[in-house]
């Protein structure tokens, strides 16, 4: 049996072949491809959620300034927040806090998984680690999800790009998004067609998003794109799962995502020469290093 | 050693020390592959930044990953935001030098020239490619070309018949399969560096009988 799949259309094949999971095939796949048992799988797996839960958890208890100093403390204001001014919804807003207590973590020199990027990291963990904690799920779904995610991350790096130099942020936040939605599908039950479905929706979404950091740095507007991000996985998850007809299949929606992408402006992918970066009022106190001794 | 294809943990990782993979993560694993090619313990090392590197190192924490990395730290280690004062203690001398008027052909390059106590020197120039990949160009004056995804032999010889048989020679005795072997030099009968790439694990004894052949000057096993 060959578990390797080159594109979503062959992954959900497998799926209804062997009436299993878009998990169950990306894990087999790593077993078969790397040569390795389930438990070190596993294991590895335990590790970045360990790594991303403490990235959480210590931008919103013990916020650093970033190294840049855009940021710092953003994610503990937001997790503060009194409770008639959140209108996003309890999960929701647990996943944007989330994510930007990651982009802190990361700006700050702490350690996260970049997932697919360090620029984009703080997406998955904020909805996959809100989820977990707003619903009834159990640690081995929450294993799922992010083993479903790393199944539509590896689609989008074959046949397209998870680089914000290569393809703008569309290709960074926009994958990260897309690979969260799939993941939320299988999570909360759906099928591996609105799996697909989801991710498609977020890309589509997204599409055309481009990469302008200010000073180049991985702080703004990155910070509030990972939230973004991260929002959007919840509605194209929850458009799949009710059956609204998805008109572009994700195979498609890479190729096109990947081609915008490539016609971004130089400017506009990574540069920090277009876009918000582009702007002269930011912030006047900021790019205060944190200094080197 | 690993086969080669897209893993999940290619996409879910690698668990790094923030904020960029290419100009952190990536600047700390060229780091750490020059301290494995250096035969000693550094005790001065310059770094010459290039490109986008020089740009914005600061931001990025570039400098303190490329002293984590001088210092055997892997990219996930948390010892890089203080790599500052690690290297005080550890007594290694660091230096910065920003050099924007050189075009490297990868916009994320650094050189790094290391001294250890004896006096030994040696100059590695790599390039973080992104994703927290990099790709190892240039030793001494040598122009090479090795990334880090294999277990690795780095030796360092005189340019003569019989090296390579040599040293295949070793390797076979001790059933070590060769992934790829590759020889750079500048000149015929000069200074030469061959790298040999193994799907298998190298045990340290290889290093003593090749370093006994007489135009070996160096040996430099990189473990993965």
């Amino acid at each position: 049996m060959n578990w390797d799949f080159r594109t979503a259309e062959e992954l959900l094949k497998l799926c209804a072949y062997k009436y299993m999971d878009i998990s169950d095939i990306m894990l087999a796949r790593e077993m078969q491809l790397g040569e390795l048992e389930r438990e070190e799988i596993m294991e590895e797996i335990d590790r970045c959620l360990r790594v991303m839960n403490v990235a959480v958890d210590k931008a919103i208890s013990d916020p650093s300034p970033s190294m840049g100093g855009f940021l710092g403390g953003e994610a503990q204001k937001l997790n503060g927040l009194e409770d008639s001014k959140q209108i996003c919804g309890q999960v929701v807003h647990s996943a944007i806090v989330n994510a930007l207590a990651v982009a802190e973590t990361n700006a700050s020199m702490g350690v996260i998984v970049a997932a697919p990027t360090a620029g984009a990291a703080g997406v998955l963990p904020a909805v996959l680690l809100s989820v977990y904690q707003n619903r009834d799920i159990s640690i081995d779904t929450l294993r799922k999800g992010l083993i479903n995610a790393s199944a539509i991350g590896y689609l989008l790096t074959r046949n397209g790009s998870v680089s914000g130099a290569e393809a703008g942020c569309q290709a960074e936040v926009g994958s990260a998004s897309a690979m969260a939605a799939s993941a939320l599908v299988e999570m909360l039950g759906g099928t591996p067609q609105q799996c697909c479905d989801a991710a498609a929706i977020a890309l589509s979404n997204l599409l055309g998003l481009v990469c302008d950091p200010v000073r180049g740095l991985v702080e703004v507007p990155c910070q509030t794109r990972n939230a973004i991000g991260a929002a959007g996985a919840f509605t194209a998850a929850e458009l799949a799962m009710a059956g609204v007809t998805v008109h572009i299949p994700l195979d498609e929606m890479i190729r096109i995502t990947y081609d915008v992408g490539r016609s971004l402006p130089e400017a506009l992918r990574e540069t920090a020469k277009g876009g918000c970066a582009a702007a002269c009022n930011v912030c006047p106190g900021a790019m205060h290093v944190a200094p080197t001794k | 050693m690993r086969n080669n294809y897209i893993s999940m943990f290619d996409i879910i990782g690698p668990v790094m020390v923030g904020p960029s993979s290419s100009h952190t993560s990536g600047a700390a694993a060229i780091a750490w592959m020059a301290r494995q090619i250096l035969s000693g313990v550094p005790v001065h090392v310059t770094f010459t930044l290039y490109g986008s590197f020089a740009d914005t190192y600061q931001g990025h924490g570039t400098d303190r990953a490329l002293i984590g990395g001088m210092l055997g730290y892997r990219p996930d280690d948390v010892r890089i935001r203080t790599a500052f004062e690690e290297a005080r203690e550890a007594g290694l001398d660091v230096e910065f030098v920003v050099d924007k008027e050189e075009e490297m052909p990868h916009p994320n390059t650094v050189g790094i020239d290391m001294t250890t106590a004896d006096g030994h020197t040696l100059y590695v120039r790599g390039e973080s490619i992104g994703g927290g990949r990099i790709r190892i160009t240039r030793m001494n004056d040598i122009r090479v070309d090795f990334n880090g995804d294999y277990s690795m032999i780095i030796v360092g010889h005189r340019d003569e018949p019989g090296m390579m048989a040599f040293m295949t020679g070793c390797l076979a005795e001790r059933m070590i399969n060769i992934a790829s072997m590759k020889s750079f030099r500048n000149a015929r009968g000069k200074q030469a560096f061959t790298i040999i790439e193994t799907d298998d694990f190298i045990p340290d004894a290889i290093q003593d009988e090749l370093n006994a052949r007489p135009g070996i000057t160096s040996v430099d096993i990189i473990q993965l």
